[in-house]
């Protein structure tokens, strides 16, 4: 697979095609199909074609990341979504909305829980990558 | 509305999520931990504290701001936020032995954020007020109870948690169906409102199905006859904190789960589903304590006694009286207390002789005075030897199967109780009578107060349980009332 050239180009390609569709996802959920979680593993098998196609030492010099803090880091995200709710005097998880007009946007809904979708995307992303890229080193 | 009500679920989450960053530092890891299940602790009591207080002695909060039957409430009630003492209690004591024990290699890789996710589940588990959100729940404890079980990854540990883990998967596809059917013919998940379902259906026909199925599902998470095979090999492998906390809480958020949806929802046919509860607890009572007899180690018989003591907890709800479910209340908090000491008794001497065989221990009364005698202590109490806590626990569930004239239950209940004594005598003779096994000059007397340090809470609270027992237990009685009375808990949370 060293030298595949097709295949290279077309997952540098492929691979921005399904990181838009997978953020288009996150943004689309709470009210349309889509999601963190589904959006998430959208985007977690982009990063895998990118593992499949070049090799594990390449992509981890690029993406130097530590996946547990993403899964940490997702989680204190939506849990501290669901507490600022407490903060103003609201039950626990309370969400808030609003319709904004933004430039270049135009008008949005403005939610809390996008911001629990984006914690639920980036601990989903960790997961996946984690149980991945632990099952791929095992065999080195 | 209350949100102080997330806290004991909310707080373990926080912390383990922070731990997950620090999971190299493991001097930073303990003193956080350490804090922090003292705190939830304070959490714990002050919550049982202010439910005691209220009008109602229940509050809830609806979640999210939903109201009651559509969304997830939450709900404390008596027996709720005493669970939640226990598992408060038994989650800092096995914390700190486990400081002592477990081997840094094993604090690196995730030890403590699994501990504070499984206490997450288990406070979950108790105050949730939705069915659908108590499967979540379990699942949370459980999955974090998968790799605590296997932690450390020794060949035995895999061999029998693949074991535990399997079998709590059927168990949870099983729950799931069982919810899927009871969503199907009453359209609700909100417990209360299901209470209240159930009651205008009339429980017959295919709720009686549905119950049994729930029955089935937490009879296999807590250790009911006859499907308690996975127990004691799995409770072997993991070290000695890690078996007293599953020991002490796991199999009890089963029986608390029975308890709770066989008082609040199918109440309405006792003489079909109470009387199989009944028997299903005699054979448990009865075939645990004699795994117990017939083993000769000090952690496979400790195991043994779980499945037989679950059995007396499931005694209380299937004779059906106040007084009995006032004593198998009564009975959770003193296993749970008493259970867990005993684990981590194991995990002492294990921890001195290197074995956990009682055919190679032998003296260490004389070696180790302070272990033998606070160990005496335990066991007796676990037998039921009065005035420590086993026995009013035990006297009040006899005593109770007696008033309903279900004499078969306590001619099994007193048989398993005296088999019980024999085999914590077992236990005592071998490991701490004959000759020493142990060299003078091997005994470190430090690194034993170390160990024994994080026990005594527990021996002390099962002695005070003993002397106590006049106000725990009306304490236990109001606790009986308040979950006989379903409509109490369907008006709290429905608010009519």
């Amino acid at each position: 697979m060293k030298n595949n050239l097709s295949l290279h180009t077309i997952t540098r390609i492929a691979v921005f095609i399904i990181l838009s569709f997978s953020l288009y996802l996150l943004f689309a959920g709470h009210n349309n199909p889509g999601g963190g979680f589904i959006g998430a593993l959208m985007a977690a098998s982009a990063i895998v074609l990118l593992y499949v196609s070049f090799d594990l030492k390449t992509i981890k010099s690029v993406l130097p990341f530590y996946y547990p803090y993403f899964i940490a880091t997702g989680l204190i995200l939506a849990m501290g979504t669901g507490v600022s709710s407490v903060l103003f005097g609201y039950p626990f998880l309370t969400q808030f909305f609003k319709y904004a007009t933004l430039p270049i946007l135009g008008e949005v809904e403005l939610t809390t829980a996008l911001v629990f979708d984006i914690g639920v995307f980036i601990v989903v992303i960790g997961v996946a990558l984690l149980i991945i890229t632990t099952i791929a080193e095992d065999d080195a | 509305m209350s949100n102080f009500l997330t806290l004991p679920i909310l707080l373990p989450m926080f912390i383990g999520t922070i731990l997950i960053f620090l999971a190299k530092k493991h001097r930073i890891q303990r003193v956080i931990a350490g804090i922090s299940s003292i705190a939830l602790l304070i959490v714990a009591i002050y919550l049982a504290y202010a439910v005691y207080q209220s009008p109602d002695q229940i509050i809830t909060l609806e979640v999210g701001d939903w109201s009651a039957p559509f969304g997830i409430v939450l709900v404390a009630d008596m027996f709720a936020t005493m669970m939640v003492i226990l598992s408060s209690i038994v989650g800092a004591v096995c914390l700190f032995f486990a400081f002592k024990t477990i081997h840094s290699d094993r604090e690196k890789f995730y030890f403590y954020p699994f501990y504070f996710y499984l206490l997450t589940g288990v406070n979950g588990a108790f105050l949730t007020g939705d069915i659908f959100n108590l499967f979540v729940f379990f699942e949370v404890m459980l999955i974090s109870s998968y790799v605590l079980i296997v932690h450390g990854g020794t060949g035995y540990q895999l061999r029998e948690s693949f074991k535990y883990v399997v079998m709590n998967m059927v168990a949870s596809a099983f729950f799931l169906v069982a919810l899927a059917y009871l969503y199907a013919t009453t359209g609700t998940l909100n417990m209360a409102h299901l209470g209240e379902r159930v009651a205008e259906l009339g429980q017959e026909g295919i709720l009686n199905g549905v119950a049994i199925i729930f029955l089935f599902v937490f009879g296999a998470k807590g250790a009911l006859f006859p499907l308690y095979f996975w127990l004691p090999k799995s409770y072997y492998g993991p070290p000695a904190a890690i078996s007293a906390l599953f020991g002490g809480l796991l199999t009890k958020v089963g029986i608390y789960a029975i308890i709770r949806t066989f008082t609040l929802i199918f109440v309405h046919n006792p003489s079909f589903t109470h009387t199989i509860i009944l028997y299903l607890a005699a054979g448990t009572m009865f075939f645990g304590v004699l795994g117990a007899v017939s083993q000769f180690d000090f952690k496979r018989i400790l195991s043994f006694h779980i499945i037989s003591q679950v059995g007396y907890m499931a005694m209380g709800l299937g004779v059906f009286s106040p007084l009995a479910i006032a004593g198998a209340i009564y009975y959770i908090a003193h296993h749970i207390i008493v259970k867990s000491a005993l684990f981590l008794f194991a995990g002492a001497t294990e921890k001195i002789t290197g074995t956990t065989d009682l055919k190679k221990m032998g003296g260490l009364l004389k070696t180790h005075p302070w272990l033998g005698w606070l160990f005496f202590i335990s066991a007796m109490s676990l037998a039921g030897i009065p005035p420590l806590s086993g026995f009013f626990s035990k006297f009040a569930l006899i005593l109770s199967a007696v008033q309903e004239q279900e004499y078969f239950i306590v001619a099994v209940a007193l048989i398993v109780g005296v088999l019980t004594l024999f085999s914590m005598m077992k236990i005592f003779m071998y490991a701490f009578w004959r000759e020493p096994t142990i060299k003078e000059e091997d005994i470190n007397k430090k690194e034993m107060f170390g160990l024994l340090r994080p026990i005594i809470p527990l021996v002390v609270l099962t002695i005070g349980l003993g002397f106590l027992a006049e106000p725990i237990f009306t304490y236990s009685l109001g606790v009986a009332d308040q979950i006989l009375d379903p409509t109490n808990y369907i008006q709290a949370v429905l608010g009519k």
